[in-house]
């Protein structure tokens, strides 16, 4: 045989057990968990069994998925109640009995199963003002940007826009402020801009009054549950907390101001 | 009859990676209306998983680079089957690009004088792949998606494209379904650009995500265009091979771009035993040589881990297939050695690889700064595709583009790694650009609501045959087997031939898939439309494959193990023929211009 497969035999035996699996089926109108029975083997993820759960016994069970690796972030959902990229929540680190709870994130208002309405996060994103470099530093229409202080930004920018984070987040979970508050995941993006060594725009306003920094009160939950580990509080919510408390009601930095306009 | 909403455009884009966001913003840079269609949310495309980096000559780690010796690499790299004029204008542009992503947000890792630095990979003769550690998709893809949608263009996402609408010869829109609910809907546009990907979900053991289905190529080939070079399939010789749902998952060439090397279970370099002749005076001697090469001496070659990808994978095939594989059927990938040589080794390793390092604690329990991964080859990108002109992009068919992954011909018979992600800006700008000038010179052509309502009633189908019709899935597993079996790394006439006969059967069966439920997000109807593009893709690479007799680049023959002038002389065409039934056509390739061959002998 010359094909591919001999090289790629799935050599070495895993052992395979049966496992409940007690997923949230629904819509908008509501839903309830149905209990599925699947093998589960050596290294499996919960988006594995989810799959395997589609091709045995619910075809049409719906979920989103693209890269299996964490890269992508589309697999995010309620596993035992933790808000957690399916593709990287491997079997063997859930506690070895009983069901495993799968259920979509309930920030978002749901669409199918596991499938919810994410588009607040695009529509606000839209709304922070976007990137705006200062002239080039070079002739030839070129930057020059140390490593040291595109660190921070580098950091923000791993963000693969799960949304785990605005899932986690008690001023969208709890108390549904999705037109005040932009939530943690777009707060790092306006950090990303607002601390990229080359922008020169101003966001600070906006921040304060349309994207609502002030409902953060900074209880890091959102923090804890994001899969790139993003310090989003920490590094990126504080900061511009501080920034807009440095613009808007330091009495010192407003003197200051009158004399050097610009951030 | 459905009821389906039509909404007009100049031009409408079917994908949203690197390549249809980047046509998409050129095309409304130009005054366009633009619809923008996506299977996944903005964002999530193939692009967001690239790693490496993306090839560019900027000349910033190594000013001998230039965009002469990127040409001639990429054609080296391609075996001389590649469209020179695109490998020519993607090695002049693709810096430029880079660039324009740093102007619109891009952070690029840099070198110590603050410019944007570039890395080594294979193939490619100097540093030359500007990177964000090994997350540089995830850059591109952002960057172009934050600029874009400043800039008016309407997205459609999680809706998918199942037909192109004709009058006469020219395209004039698209038709497609959006997943949530099912409900179609008709882009009417003066110009379609293509930028759907690959095709990687017709193989067993792949990196590529569900998405990777060949629908553009599909789409293209109903549509009457010509596909090209659709025996070059690339196959990744790093990924992951345990645990076994990991399998095929990608393990970025950045890991042997950072000093990564491969072993046998011997503990020997094997990569040192096998090296192709066209290779010799850029291959390191010796091992001590190469780290000197992965430290950025100049006068040092590179190490044989970053010799193409085509050969890295067979060498491991082989090594596999004679017993000296790993436990679990791959080779053994070694990044940890490099604390032999450098100190703080770990932190190093954490620092340029984080999701590579990330990715195999996570998945596998393996701490890849302390021992070495299993790997085995994936199934990774085609270089076959839509046939374009290499300034405009336009493919066959007049107003319709093609760009990225689903185009062909810059990368010929194999494709270096880095130069996709640079392939996507160039030519998706490409793209952009002339399907605006098609749009604005040709005007509006006019929809036949009968073609679009037979193209429902045959997506619509399955559901008609409900649950006692075929199960979608199973036909789909049934033709990654044959494929991954018979079409694989190492080719035969008779198991091609085999496999054309199962992808008949698997025609037929694919012609009686069932489904039930509701048109919601269901997955068994949308495995039911994508059946029919990965078995139209799966039968031209094998008919190509059978026709080219001849081992080259990414194809590999068991029984033609040597490439043939004769072959060399040709590229395989691709198109459906009066009578439905697919052709394959010998096109010679063009020859090259004085200059350009200059070039290449320059470069020897
Ligand atoms: C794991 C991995 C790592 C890689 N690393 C590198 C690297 O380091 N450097 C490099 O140069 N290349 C790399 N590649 C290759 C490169 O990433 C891809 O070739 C490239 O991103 C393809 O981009 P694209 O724009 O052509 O398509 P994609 O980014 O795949 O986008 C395709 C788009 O088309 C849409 N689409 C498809 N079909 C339909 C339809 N029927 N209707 C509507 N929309 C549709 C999809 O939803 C998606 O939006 C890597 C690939 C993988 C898988
Ligand atoms: S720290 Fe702020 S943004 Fe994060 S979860 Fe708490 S309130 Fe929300
Ligand atoms: S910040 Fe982290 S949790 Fe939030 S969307 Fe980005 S990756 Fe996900
Ligand atoms: S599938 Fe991409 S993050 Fe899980």
């Amino acid at each position: 045989m010359a094909g591919q497969h001999n090289s790629t035999s799935s050599g070495g035996s895993s052992e395979r057990a049966p496992r409940t699996f007690r997923v949230w089926r629904g819509d908008a109108r509501g839903g309830q968990f149905h209990d599925y029975t699947t093998q589960v083997g050596e290294g499996m993820v919960v988006l594995d069994a989810i799959h395997q759960i589609q091709a045995e016994s619910a075809p049409d069970l719906a979920c989103r998925w693209n890269c299996k690796a964490g890269k992508c972030g589309s697999c995010s959902a309620e596993i035992n109640g933790t808000p957690r990229l399916m593709c990287m929540t491997r079997m063997d680190q859930l506690p070895p009995d009983g069901p495993v709870t799968v259920e979509p994130m309930r920030a978002f208002p749901p669409v199918r199963d596991l499938v919810t309405d994410v588009s607040h996060n695009f529509r606000a994103k839209k709304s922070i003002k976007k990137f705006t470099p200062r002239k080039p530093d070079a002739p030839d229409g070129t930057w020059r940007m140390q490593q040291a202080d595109v660190d921070r930004v580098q950091e923000f920018r791993k963000c693969i826009e799960c949304f785990l984070c605005q899932d986690v987040c008690h001023v969208l979970r709890d108390h549904h402020k999705h037109d005040e508050f932009v939530g943690p995941r777009l707060l790092v993006y306006a950090a990303a801009l607002e601390m990229h060594p080359l922008d020169t725009e101003n966001r600070l306003a906006d921040l304060k009054n349309r994207h609502g920094i002030g409902y953060c009160n900074i209880t890091k939950c959102c923090t804890k549950v994001c899969p790139e580990h993003i310090t989003i509080t920490d590094n990126s919510i504080i900061p511009l907390k501080e920034r807009v408390v440095d613009e808007f009601y330091d009495p010192l930095t407003k003197l200051f101001r009158i004399f050097k306009p610009g951030k | 009859m459905e009821h389906y909403q039509t909404l007009e455009h100049d031009v409408v884009v079917i994908g949203a990676g690197g390549a249809g966001l980047r046509a998409a913003i050129e095309a409304s840079a130009m005054g366009c209306s633009v619809a923008l269609v996506c299977k996944s949310l903005l964002g999530k495309a193939h692009t967001v998983m690239a790693e490496g980096g993306m090839a560019a000559a900027m000349a910033n780690v190594d000013d001998r680079d230039s965009w002469k010796v990127h040409f001639a690499d990429t054609m080296r790299g391609g075996q001389y089957l590649n469209n020179w004029r695109m490998a020519q204008l993607h090695a002049q542009e693709a810096p430029a690009r880079v660039r324009e992503l740093e102007a619109w947000g891009a952070v690029f890792d840099r070198t110590r004088d603050g410019r944007i630095l570039q890395r080594n990979f294979g193939g490619h003769r100097y540093p030359r792949l500007a990177h964000v550690g090994d997350r540089t998709g995830l850059e591109m893809i952002r960057t172009l998606q934050d600029h874009g949608i400043h800039q008016g263009i309407d997205v459609f996402m999680e809706m998918t494209v199942v037909s192109l609408l004709k009058d006469g010869d020219r395209v004039v829109g698209a038709l497609g379904y959006d997943r949530e609910r099912g409900r179609f809907r008709v882009w009417k546009a003066k110009a379609v650009v293509l930028a759907t990907g690959g095709v990687g979900k017709a193989f067993r053991i792949t990196s590529n995500s569900w998405e990777y289905t060949g629908d553009g190529h599909a789409l293209a080939y109903e549509a009457g265009a010509d596909l090209l070079d659709m025996e070059f399939v690339q196959f990744h010789p790093t990924g992951m091979v345990w645990p076994p749902s990991v399998r095929g998952i990608l393990v970025t060439e950045g890991v042997r771009g950072e000093g990564g090397v491969l072993r046998n279970k011997d503990g020997r370099r094997f990569m040192f035993d096998d090296i192709p002749d066209n290779y010799r005076n850029q291959t390191a001697k010796d091992e001590e040589e190469g780290w000197r090469y992965v430290c950025g001496d100049k006068n040092a070659n590179r190490p044989p881990e970053l010799l193409t990808r085509d050969h890295v994978a067979r060498c491991i095939n082989r090594e596999v297939k004679a017993g000296r594989g790993s436990p679990h059927g791959g080779v053994f990938l070694d990044i940890a050695w490099i604390k032999e040589k450098i100190p703080n080794s770990e932190e190093h390793i954490r620092k340029k690889l984080p999701s590579m390092y990330h990715q195999f604690i996570t998945l596998a329990n393996i701490d890849i700064t302390k021992v070495p991964m299993e790997v085995g080859p994936t199934t990774h990108y085609i270089m076959g595709g839509v046939r374009v002109d290499g300034d405009t992009q336009m493919s066959t068919v007049p107003g319709l583009f093609a760009a990225g992954e689903v185009a062909a011909g810059l990368h010929g018979a194999n494709r270096l790694g880095g130069n996709s992600l640079s392939d996507l800006v160039v030519f998706g700008k490409r793209a952009g650009e002339h399907a605006a000038k098609f749009a604005k010179e040709h005007g509006a052509g006019a929809v036949n609501p009968a073609q679009v309502e037979d193209a429902i009633r045959r997506a619509l189908a399955p559901f008609d045959r409900g649950d006692a019709g075929e199960n979608a899935f199973a036909v789909q597993s049934d033709l990654q087997g044959t494929m991954q079996d018979l079409v694989g790394i190492v080719r035969t006439e008779n198991e091609m031939l085999r496999a054309l006969e199962e992808i008949g059967r698997l025609k037929a069966r694919a012609a009686k898939v069932g489904v039930s439920g509701h048109r919601e997000y269901n997955p068994g109807w949308h495995t039911s439309i994508d059946l029919h593009n990965l078995l139209t893709v799966s039968e031209a690479i094998t008919r190509a494959a059978i026709e080219r007799k001849e081992s080259r680049g990414a194809q590999f023959r068991e029984d033609y193990p040597d490439k043939s002038a004769e072959c060399a002389k040709f590229n395989l065409v691709l198109r459906k023929g009066a009578d439905g039934r697919m052709q394959v056509v010998r096109e010679p390739v063009r020859p090259l211009p004085a200059e350009l061959q200059q070039i290449i002998e320059e470069n020897k």
